[in-house]
Formats: structure tokens, C-alpha cells, sequence
């Protein structure tokens, strides 16, 4: 009956339609997705978007209750800490599969088609003879037309900064954590979610540079195709992550979190850190070399 | 707070160990009980099971006499695509998903499985991604026919399905990623105290490997495809050497995934003949240790071989070496379990109940699947082999006489476990003898088929090849059929039987035998002793 029973026991929850749900959601939104990619109408996408961001928030309303209401031992907690842990890690292999295509196409397919190593392939001399093994890149047949490529200097320069900066700040709210300074904590947070913002702008004005002036599209070959998308879901990752860190922020204001049971703050924090590495490796191998 | 008999009692103590299952039809929406998703899981990958054998009839019935009789090419292709993908993520994964779910927690004396709610969800996406998938089968331009291994430039010239596709694929992926997640969750936090890594049962071992490969190969898998869906519809050009990127890159990203995905299949197989060996042997796993670590090495090593797959592709002289080497080289710790099993039935007091017949027919066919793979994953003698029906044997004796059969023996070894009445011996050993004699007329034959050069993925074929493509189709009509005495025995022993023990069989080691037969709704919500860990370790017989 006590409380110390209590917490040797693992909480498993009820029943819950939430989890279906859920499923019922995605599965509007990718049906939606499917038939609008096919010339159809968006009007079911935006349903299962709504529907689905409805019902993450029902699910992450109940967990979060849950939580304040004391039901997760130490044990759910290291549950938590774990799955948040191996889910980056999926992750990272997402990423993955992006940086995999940047480096084939840059050792290996545009070398191929532009006659690097022409003694042993004649994709060069047989189709392309006139192309030239350059990086960037639109292809041989000038996917996307004349482009400008998008060098570090400015704004991939001053976000690389902002992401650090935006770090450092998450660390300096998580001390305040630790040593039970709520202002810090709070403080260091909201300049965070302010930074992972302004980041997301110069993103989008880095896309709107990129489409107006530099003629650099998603349509600009392989290397318009590997900016974009990698860029691109690193920004959407951003975007999650600042969400996350914001929600974190809020619940901090309504007095949640406290120094033994904070997993939200700290699984936001992991995401971010993720985030910054993931964006590291980007600044280097798209923007630099 | 002492008040007991409230309604919300559980609530208020934030825990909730008493509840039964909810009643009626919401049970199985709203569930997160781990026994119930489990049986979830296995319905639904029986079902998938079917389906996906009704397409391997159509094409068994095509290819029955060479020219087109019943079906047009392009259906018949349509079949081969859809089948594959069907058996894969339809059938096969989710059926294991299920053994994890029902048995991992009563392996290590946990109360459920770590996430119980993202349980649900894992599973629900399942029938949502299926239904997204096989309803593209009546959209203009048909299902996908391009094959399961979806290969730019043909893939793309898929009809209206192609995005549903691409999104159902998400949605497996997303399902897989979840039930991995949990698993590992679960093995590394909810073991009951004294349940040491060592003292796991070897299914356990082989799952929780399983899950760390599907967290490295599906994200890899949603990446690919991610990048075959914006090449077809927002310009990008990954895949297509004008804009200076290549068909072939997405090759290698495929079997980055494809690759560690045939382990993920085969991994929790060797697992359960692992457990049922031991048990009608009556003598504890040879070499359990080593039984683990070959389990890791092979997960290691097949996320570095992915390249066998395209030795005929193009590729460095020093990529197809690197590639065939390591390939070959997986022999060794399959070696090692082939050896184990072996020898843990070396003077054994054998019984040979269904479970230990499918499980012995496993070893001796997969292993027969193995060694083809030996002579596939020689780079020259590949260069012969490559696309014909040698490769289609070869990974049907793996999938088939391997998965497929663990899958069976599971199901046998487990069912009174899961019902509390024993299973109809007589149709189960009638199944078993009427699978393995037609699974290898069914698919024996296809190595010599394939050594002669008959080409995969094709609908009609030079008269030469007549006799073996009708004995194999003869050996596959049988062999589907036989199927069906499954779902008999199964159905018959939900309903009824001779009532099972708590421990079934006679030599079974391992804690679920300790709880009734079928266990109660929760289970283990307080922890084993240690003395009974230790009584039921694998090593400690």
C-alpha cells in the first residue's frame, strides 16, 4: 500500500486507443500523401496530419501526467533513457543512408561518368564524353541548368555557430537543473528554443538565396539532390527538436521536472545534442569540402 | 489511498498489476497486455502467411507449362514483387514480433514488455501498412512489379502504387523500429533480478541481436526508399547518372539494409531450435556461450557484406574480394550453431515430437540452404548463378526450410503453452511429413533449374526447362495446401484437447514452463526467485 511498494512495481498502463489512434492518423496522412504525390486532392493528408498531431499530443498529455502523478520507478525511467538512447541511434542510421549517397556520388558515380578511372569503365567515352569530373555537380546533361554551388560563408557559418552557441546555452540550463536553479534552467532553455529558431530562419532564407539567385534547386543533379534533402531533414530535425525543447521549456514554467525525475528534459537534450553533431559532419562534408 | 476496492484502485497507486483484459472486440485495439499483442503478431502474420502464398500459387500455376497460360506478364510480375514483400515484412517479421512479445517477458521474468502502449502501436501500424500496400494491387497501373528489391530506373515506372509503396514501407519500418526499441528495452531493463546476460535463454540472445540489426538496417531501408520517391517526383537525381548520381548507388543502400534483413529473418530461427533442441534431446545446449557469440558475429558480419549481392553489378576487383571474403567467411559461426546443435542431440534421449521433427528438418535444410549460399558467395561462380533460379532455391531453402520451419516449430513447441491443451500430434506430424517431402520437391528442383540458366522473374521459359518447373509446381500446390493442416491443428486446439501441464514437455528448461498452462493474463508481476533463475539456466541442467 505504501509508496516505497509502489515503486518496486513496473508500470504497465491500461488499455489505451490511443496507439491505434495514432495508427489510424498515419495512415490517413499517408494515404493523403500518396494520392496527393499522384495529382489528387491534399484535403486527406491535412486530416491525418491533424489528426495525428491531436493525438500525439493526447498521448504525450497522458504520459506526462502520468509522470507528475509519481507512477514511473526508477526502473520505467531507465526504460525511457534507453529507448530515447537506441531511437537516436536509428537515427543515425537514417542520416546515414544520406551521407552513404554523398560519398558514392562523390568517390565514386560523378569520378565514374566523368572518366576518372576511364581505362577501366566506359560509362565516360561511350555516353558522356564531354563531361568533366567536378564537384558541384548537376550531372552531365545539366540537371536543373546553370547553378551557383552554396559555399560556408555567411550563413552556414553563423548557424554552425548558433547550433554550438545553442549547445552550450542547453548545458548551462542543465547545470541550473542539477544544482536546482529553476531561473537558470528556464533562462537557458528559452534562449536555446530562440537560437534552434533562428536557425530554422536562416535556413529558410539559405533555401530562398539558393532557389532565387543562385539557380540551386532540388532539381540541380546530384548535387542540388544531396544539399536539399540533407539539409532539409536535418532542418526538419531541428524543427522536432525545437518543439521538443519548447514543450520542455513550458513544463518547466508550470513547475514540472524536479532534480531525480527530468528523463523529458534530458531525452530533449540528447535529441539536440544529436541534432548538432548530425550538423557538424553536414557543415563539413556539403558546405567545406 | 487504503481504500482497495475503489474502481481507479490502480490508478492510485500507480501501478496497475490486477486489471483483466477489457471486454469484448476493444480488447485487441486497446490493448497493451504482451500476451495479447503477441497473439496479435502471430494472427496476423499467419494471415500474411496466406496471402502471401496465394501469389506463390499463381506463379507456381504459371510456371507450371513454359508459355502464358493464366496470367499477363505484367500480373505475373506484379505477383513475384508483392509476394516477396508480403512473406517479408507481412509474414516472417511479425511472427517472430509475436514469439518475442509472448515469450521474452515470461523468459526473464518480467511483468510485460518495457513500452507496453508503443507495443500496441507497433503492431496496429502493421495491418494500416498492409492494407496500403495490397490495395495498390487494384489501382490503375496495378501493384508494384518491379521486384521487392525495388531497383531504380524499372521501380519508377510503377503506376499510381508507387507512393503508397514507398509510404507502406514507412509504415513496416516504423513498426519494426518500435518493436525493436522495445525489445532491447526490455531484455536490457526488465530482467528479473539474478537473470543475468548468461543466464538468458537462448532465444532471448538471438532476439535481442535481431533488434539492434533492425535498428541499423530499417533506417537505412527509409532512406533509400525516401530517395527513390523524390527522384520520381520532386527532381532529384540519386539514381540517375544525367545529374551525375547512379542506379547502382541505390544498390549498395538497398542491401546496406537488405543484407543485415536476411540476419534479422534468420536470427531469432536459430533461437527457437536453440530452445527446442535442448529440450526433446534432454540435455542442456551445447556450447551456450559459444552459441551467443556465434549469434553476434554473424549479426556483425552481415552488415559488412552487403556487395554479394551485386558481384555482377560492378564494382572494384578489390570491392568483389572484400566482398566475397568476408561473405564466405560467415560460414564459420553458422558453422559453430550447425555443430552445436549437432552436438547437443549426440547422445541425447530424443524424442521426436512435431517441434523437434521441424526443428531437425531445419538444421539439415537450412544448412543445405547455407551451402548454397557458399557457392553463390564465390564471386566467379556468381557471375554464372546470378539471377537465375539457383538464387531463388537458395534463399527459399533459407527462408522456407529455415525461418518458415523455426516458425513452424515454435508454433508447436509453444501452442500448448499458449492454449493449455495439448496440440493433435497425429496432424501435426502429418503436416510436418507432407511440408518437408513437398518443400523439396518444390524447391529442389530450382538448382538445377537455375545451373542450367533459367532466369528469375520471368513468366514463360524455353521448353528445356518443362519437367523440373512441373515438379516444382506440383511439390509448391502440395506444400500450400498442406498449410491449411496448421490452421486445423491450431483451430483444433484453441477449441480443445488433452489438458497440458505447466511444464508440456518432459526436458523443458526455462521459467515460462514454471507459470500454468495458458498462464494467467499477467504474469511474473513479482519476480522469480533466483534460486528458480538458476535452476532453469541454460548452462545449469
Amino acid at each position: 500500500m505504501s509508496v516505497k511498494s509502489d515503486s518496486s512495481i513496473y508500470y504497465v498502463p491500461h488499455g489505451s486507443m490511443i496507439p491505434t489512434l495514432a495508427t489510424i492518423a498515419l495512415l490517413f496522412l499517408m494515404y493523403g500523401l500518396s494520392s496527393w504525390m499522384n495529382g489528387g486532392t491534399n484535403v486527406v493528408f491535412y486530416l491525418g496530419l491533424v489528426a495525428l498531431i491531436a493525438v500525439v499530443w493526447r498521448w504525450f498529455s497522458v504520459v506526462i501526467n502520468e509522470s507528475v502523478s509519481g507512477k514511473y520507478n526508477a526502473q520505467v525511467d531507465r526504460t525511457f533513457r534507453q529507448s530515447m538512447a537506441w531511437f537516436i541511434f536509428s537515427e543515425v542510421f537514417f542520416f546515414a543512408a544520406f551521407f552513404g549517397a554523398l560519398f558514392y556520388a562523390r568517390h565514386y558515380s560523378v569520378g565514374w561518368i566523368g572518366g576518372l578511372s576511364a581505362e577501366k569503365y566506359h560509362t565516360h567515352e561511350l555516353l558522356y564524353p564531354t563531361f568533366e569530373a567536378i564537384w558541384p555537380t548537376n550531372g552531365p546533361e545539366n540537371m536543373g541548368g546553370d547553378f551557383k554551388a552554396m559555399g560556408p560563408w555567411p550563413l552556414p557559418t553563423i548557424n554552425t555557430l548558433i547550433l554550438l552557441t545553442s549547445g552550450v546555452t542547453l548545458t548551462w540550463a542543465h547545470w541550473g537543473m542539477a544544482k536546482g536553479d529553476r531561473v537558470q534552467l528556464s533562462k537557458g532553455l528559452l534562449v536555446t528554443v530562440i537560437l534552434g529558431f533562428i536557425f530554422l530562419c536562416c535556413q529558410a532564407y539559405e533555401y530562398y538565396e539558393a532557389y532565387a539567385h543562385l539557380g540551386l534547386t532540388l532539381g540541380t543533379g546530384i548535387y542540388g539532390s544531396t544539399f536539399f534533402m540533407m539539409t532539409g531533414f536535418h532542418g526538419l530535425h531541428v524543427l522536432l527538436g525545437t518543439v521538443m525543447l519548447l514543450v520542455v521549456y513550458l513544463r518547466v514554467l508550470k513547475g514540472h521536472f524536479s532534480h531525480e525525475n527530468h528523463f523529458a528534459f534530458e531525452a530533449a537534450a540528447w535529441y539536440w545534442h544529436f541534432v548538432d553533431v548530425v550538423w557538424l559532419l553536414l557543415y563539413l562534408f556539403v558546405y567545406i569540402i | 489511498m487504503a481504500t482497495v476496492d475503489t474502481a481507479d484502485h490502480h490508478d492510485n497507486h500507480g501501478h496497475d498489476d490486477h486489471h483483466g483484459p477489457e471486454p469484448g472486440i476493444m480488447r485487441w485495439f486497446k490493448t497493451t497486455n504482451h500476451k495479447d499483442l503477441g497473439t496479435l503478431y502471430l494472427i496476423f502474420g499467419l494471415t500474411m502467411f496466406f496471402i502471401g502464398g496465394a501469389m506463390a500459387m499463381i506463379i507456381r500455376l504459371e510456371l507450371f507449362q513454359p508459355g502464358i497460360q493464366f496470367v499477363d506478364p505484367y500480373f505475373f510480375n506484379q505477383m513475384t514483387t508483392m509476394h516477396a514483400i508480403v512473406m517479408i515484412f507481412g509474414g516472417v517479421m511479425p511472427a517472430f514480433t509475436g514469439l518475442a512479445n509472448w515469450m521474452i517477458p515470461m523468459m526473464i521474468g518480467a511483468s510485460d514488455m518495457a513500452l507496453p502502449r508503443i507495443n500496441n502501436w507497433g503492431f496496429w501500424l502493421l495491418p494500416a501498412a498492409f492494407l496500403l500496400f495490397l490495395s495498390t494491387l487494384f489501382m490503375s497501373g496495378g501493384g508494384p512489379a518491379g521486384g521487392w528489391t525495388l531497383y531504380p530506373p524499372l521501380v519508377l515506372q510503377t503506376g499510381d502504387a508507387f507512393p503508397f509503396v514507398i509510404f507502406s514501407i514507412h509504415m513496416m519500418g516504423i513498426s519494426s523500429i518500435l518493436g525493436a526499441i522495445n525489445v532491447i528495452a526490455t531484455v536490457i531493463n526488465l530482467r528479473a533480478p539474478g537473470m543475468t546476460l548468461m543466464r538468458m535463454p537462448i532465444f532471448v540472445w538471438t532476439w535481442l541481436i535481431t533488434a539492434f540489426l533492425l535498428l541499423l538496417a530499417m533506417p537505412v531501408l527509409a532512406g533509400a526508399v525516401t530517395m527513390l520517391l523524390t527522384d520520381r517526383f520532386f527532381d532529384t537525381t540519386f539514381f540517375s547518372a544525367a545529374g551525375g548520381g547512379d542506379p547502382v548507388m541505390f544498390q549498395h543502400i538497398f542491401w546496406f539494409f537488405g543484407h543485415p534483413e536476411v540476419y534479422i529473418i534468420i536470427l531469432p530461427a536459430f533461437g527457437i531450435v536453440s530452445q527446442i533442441i535442448p529440450t526433446f534431446s534432454r540435455k542442456p545446449l551445447f556450447g551456450y556461450a559459444s552459441m551467443v557469440y556465434a549469434t553476434a558475429s554473424i549479426a556483425f558480419l552481415s552488415a559488412i557484406v552487403w556487395a554479394h549481392h551485386m558481384f555482377t553489378v560492378g564494382m572494384p576487383l578489390a570491392g568483389e574480394l572484400y566482398f566475397m571474403f568476408a561473405t564466405v567467411m560467415i560460414a564459420v559461426p553458422t558453422g559453430v550453431k550447425v555443430f552445436n546443435w549437432t552436438a547437443t542431440m549426440w547422445r541425447g534421449s530424443i524424442t521426436f515430437e512435431a517441434p523437434m521433427l521441424w526443428s531437425i528438418a531445419f538444421v539439415i535444410l537450412f544448412t543445405c540452404g547455407g551451402f548454397s549460399g557458399l557457392m553463390l558467395g564465390i564471386g566467379p561462380a556468381d557471375f554464372q548463378y546470378h539471377d537465375t533460379y539457383f538464387v531463388v532455391a537458395h534463399f527459399h531453402y533459407v527462408l522456407v526450410t529455415g525461418a518458415v520451419f523455426s516458425l513452424m516449430a515454435a508454433g508447436y513447441y509453444w501452442m500448448p503453452k499458449w492454449t493449455g491443451h495439448m496440440y493433435n500430434e497425429k496432424i501435426a506430424k502429418a503436416h510436418f511429413w507432407i511440408s518437408t517431402i513437398s518443400v523439396n520437391v518444390l524447391f529442389f528442383p530450382q538448382h538445377f533449374l537455375g545451373l542450367a540458366g533459367m532466369p528469375r522473374r520471368i513468366p514463360d521459359y524455353n521448353p528445356q526447362f518443362a519437367e523440373f518447373n512441373m515438379i516444382s509446381s506440383i511439390g509448391g500446390f502440395v506444400f500450400g495446401i498442406s498449410q491449411l493442416l496448421f490452421v486445423w491443428c491450431l483451430i483444433k486446439c484453441i477449441r480443445g484437447g488433452d489438458k497440458a501441464t505447466s511444464q508440456v514437455w518432459e526436458g523443458a528448461q526455462g521459467l515460462e514452463w514454471e507459470l500454468d498452462s495458458p498462464p494467467a493474463y499477467h504474469t511474473f508481476e513479482t519476480p522469480p526467485s533466483e534460486e528458480l533463475i538458476i535452476k532453469h539456466a541454460p548452462t545449469a541442467h
